[in-house]
């Protein structure tokens, strides 16, 4: 009976695909986007950064992505899965007539390969991580097996992964870019030079890319979804200076400047009521924060940490950066479900956190080092948080520098504060687990590790990964509201001081139409390719 | 001369070991971890150790170097850490955007800053030598980026002579090349003026005047041919210094050289593209170098080379 009922949420799933994806405009027309950095490769298993995760969206599909513009999961290859009651097997069931680019029927068989050449160690996937809980990743990443023996296909359309642990987000890693379908025989083809040329199942198939100028993509003819994409060719221009970007987006040679409106230029084009209709503004699953290093004194003890809280002024912070985020109470952003909208953090009350410095024997203030990344405007945003502290006598040294730099200094422990941004963190898939374990959680506070606090409290983890095992479609509300109550928990502890949350801002011409989420895309970041079309050729 | 080639060459060899050897160490120095920017946010500690045992980043220090150099003898630049493409082929699919640039670079520092300088020194101490020198001098400060920029804004964006940035055509050449001409103008033209001057005070000079030669003669033909060796030093060692990429006017312009893509590979601790990108540097610079001293006997008859 639990079983049927597991089919029938999953076929209801299924049923809402329908209206908000059905392809509604006239296929034709094209598009150009710039960046500035030449994308450093197309390859699903290794391609994780903010230029290339969306391309690659647009030429790969997994079992599972998002509803455009939205957080919220659908069966993509995948047409219908079901969960097992003890929640450790879910079995896939593909569609029909899905075709590679090279003209080849995707099968079970490729499914089963992908997943193989994540974990595979040669392939040095940084998300092989995320497949841990399947069956058989030790043997595979410990090399004393070629194969997943978690993965079973019983048959061409059926794909039956046996999970060695309940993982409430096992559907979120089905949908994510490290387990999208490659071919074999092209990946084994290409070799080294895979990752510029891919062949995939996606909206978009690949012409040809000349290093640091240009990438074009053409629409995938036999794309199973009828109708889509809309645009006939994508093409990125690569090399050009944001601020170039926008002169040549103004006289209309380029579609979307993909790298966001220049910090210098923001103000005046937010102002132009010309951009009205070309600036998308959206939510990211974003959060920045200053992590403070609780095993190093004086930052051990709490009521230091709390008077930091409450000493920065996080609205004259978003002023600097002329408003392109909110004030952020907590560590999960609001688009993130889990988010404790009743919670607002610590209030600023740089008085009360003058008391509560003297409380923690600390009434003349201490010496403390910030560390930031020297991208602007991170260097402005530190010397904010510096005078906010000189102001209630904590005297604090700016350390400016390389991003790698920062990032290594944090991994060692070596730094006592740390200002995230232009670092991290962004959540890889929409849910509260990817913003604790890897910056919260114990697994991360080891060296090389993002928990740049060092912060570790051990019930807190017990308890998300209680939360991680409830996988029923029924727990998954009493799930979140768990995950809301460890997040509070780890407010009270203090180990951050949450600052903002970014939004993104995508300016584009006013020759591409689509809904302004299809370009500010919490998932296909920034621009969901598949949906935005033409309105000339409408 | 013979002798002198294989002195030139085996000293160059000397140079390029020199200059692999401290930039490995440089990158090994830097507190930063390369595999860390590979792996990402989300790794976990285990897939951190494979990917560094798979790039053998593992390794004692010395042991990664010869290695290194064992490969580079062979031709075989690496492949970079995050792209996992031959660095070979990176680089050589920049060359030609980076040599065309340094061409059209050159060609209009040396059109800039050499009739200023001549024309500066024969007026010597007057109203126009000082405007001359006033306006080298501000070609010399000018930020690269506000005069790129400021060049595209006024004759592409507004006037429509040129494209807006990009590459491929001799008139996505001018703009660039002129941005970088306006700053080494400013430096040629000054160390024209002062060559002149000193060749002017010559005897020779003071000679061929006497003579009754018109003075653009005297000028030209005699007094050009012996100020212009300083020049031709300094433009071997500019071949080798836009060999190694303008990143700044890269940037603005969308010119695809090799500046950005060292930038990047900086900014991502990519030391493999890092290296590449160094030793090729260092080869045109030494190669520039090269040429500039081949040059000097034929400017000036009396030099030798030893």
């Amino acid at each position: 009976m639990k079983r049927m009922l597991l089919a029938l949420v999953a076929t209801a799933l299924l049923c809402a695909v329908g209206p908000a994806m059905a392809a509604q405009h006239k296929q034709g027309g094209e598009a150009v986007v710039t960046f500035n950095n030449d994308l450093t490769t197309l390859d699903p298993q290794v391609g994780y950064d903010w230029q290339n995760w969306s391309v690659i969206k647009a030429i790969f599909n997994g079992l599972m992505d998002y509803e455009p513009g939205t957080t919220k999961l659908v069966p993509d290859l995948a047409e219908s899965y079901t969960i097992s009651n003890d929640g450790r097997t879910y079995t896939f069931k593909l569609r029909k007539g899905i075709k590679f680019h090279n003209g080849r029927p995707m099968t079970s068989a490729d499914v089963k390969w992908s997943l193989e050449h994540a974990i595979d160690p040669t392939t040095q996937s940084p998300g092989a991580g995320y497949f841990s809980s399947i069956v058989g990743y030790d043997d595979m990443v410990k090399g004393k097996s070629k194969t997943l023996s978690g993965v079973a296909t019983p048959d061409d359309g059926t794909v039956v992964i046996t999970l060695s642990r309940p993982d409430a987000t096992f559907l979120h890693i089905m949908a994510i870019n490290f387990a999208f379908v490659v071919p074999k025989e092209e990946v084994m083809k290409a070799g080294a030079d895979w990752g510029r040329k891919p062949v995939g199942t996606g909206a978009f198939k690949f012409v040809e890319w000349v290093p640091g100028q240009r990438l074009v993509l053409e629409r995938n003819k036999d794309y199973y979804k009828p109708g889509l994409p809309y645009l006939d060719k994508l093409t990125f221009d690569f090399g050009l200076d944001p601020t170039v970007a926008v002169l040549k987006l103004k006289r209309g040679e380029v579609d979307i400047v993909g790298d966001g409106i220049p910090p210098a230029q923001f103000a005046q084009a937010m102002a132009d009521p010309a951009n009205k209709d070309l600036i998308a503004v959206g939510d990211q699953l974003h959060t920045g924060y200053v992590t403070m290093d609780v095993k190093t004194p004086p930052l051990d003890k709490l009521k230091v940490r709390q008077a930091i809280n409450m000493a920065i002024n996080k609205e004259r912070i978003v002023k600097i950066i002329n408003n392109r985020a909110v004030v952020a109470t907590q560590a999960l952003p609001p688009a993130m479900p889990g988010y404790n909208p009743d919670n607002k953090g610590y209030p600023y009350d740089p008085a009360q956190a003058k008391k509560l410095l003297a409380e923690a024997g600390l009434a003349d203030g201490f010496s403390t080092e910030l560390y930031v990344m020297n991208v602007d405007p991170n260097p402005r945003i530190a010397q904010a948080i510096q005078q906010d502290l000189a102001a209630i006598g904590i005297k604090v040294e700016i350390r400016s520098l390389n991003q790698a730099e920062v990032i290594a200094a944090g991994g060692a422990g070596k730094a006592p504060m740390i200002w995230s941004g232009g670092m991290a963190w962004i959540a890889d898939f929409p849910d509260p687990n990817n913003f604790y374990y890897g910056i919260l959680g114990c697994e991360g506070a080891v060296e090389g590790g993002w928990n740049w606090s060092k912060y570790c409290n051990k019930s807190l983890d017990d308890r998300g990964h209680a939360a991680d095992a409830m996988v029923k479609p029924d727990q998954q509300a009493e799930r979140i509201k768990l995950w809301s109550g460890i997040f509070d928990d780890v407010l009270k502890d203090a180990p951050w001081v949450p600052i903002f949350n970014e939004k993104r801002f995508t300016y584009h011409s006013a020759r591409l139409g689509g809904d302004p989420v299809l370009y500010t895309d919490p998932i296909h970041i920034p621009v969901n390719y598949e949906y935005i079309y033409d309105k000339d050729i409408q | 001369m013979l002798t002198y080639l294989a002195k030139r060459i085996a000293a160059s060899f000397v140079i390029l070991i020199g200059v692999s050897m401290v930039t490995f160490s440089l990158t090994y120095l830097v507190p930063a971890d390369p595999v860390a920017m590979i792996a990402g946010r989300n790794s976990t500690a285990e897939t951190r150790q494979i990917i560094r045992q798979q790039l053998g980043l593992d390794r004692p220090f010395v042991i990664q170097y010869v290695d290194y150099v064992a490969r580079l003898a062979h031709g075989d630049f690496g492949r970079s850490y995050a792209r996992k493409t031959s660095v070979a082929s990176l680089i050589f699919s920049r060359l030609p955007a980076t040599l065309l640039l340094m061409l059209g670079a050159i060609s209009a520092e040396l059109l800039l800053g050499i009739p200023a300088g001549i024309y500066a020194a024969s007026r010597r101490g007057r109203r126009s030598d000082k405007a001359v020198m006033t306006l080298s001098f501000v070609g010399v400060s000018a930020p690269q980026f506000v005069v790129g920029l400021t060049l595209l804004y006024i004759f592409a964006y507004m006037l429509d002579w040129f494209p807006l940035g990009g590459y491929g055509s001799f008139r996505h050449l001018i703009l660039p090349a002129l941005t970088l001409g306006i700053a080494g103008g400013g430096w040629y033209s000054r160390m024209m003026r002062s060559s002149m001057i000193d060749v002017l005070r010559q005897d020779y000079v003071r000679t061929a005047r006497a003579k009754g030669m018109p003075e653009w003669r005297v000028v030209l033909k005699h007094a050009l041919r012996n100020a212009i060796l300083p020049i031709i030093a300094m433009v071997g060692l500019d071949i080798g210094i836009f060999m190694s990429g303008v990143v700044v006017v890269e940037s603005v312009f969308g010119w695809p050289g090799v500046g950005q893509l060292m930038w990047q590979a900086i900014q991502a601790l990519d030391i493999p593209i890092i290296m590449g990108v160094t030793i090729t540097a260092a080869t045109f610079i030494i190669l520039g170098n090269f040429v500039a001293d081949l040059l000097a006997p034929l400017v000036d008859p009396r030099i030798r080379l030893r």
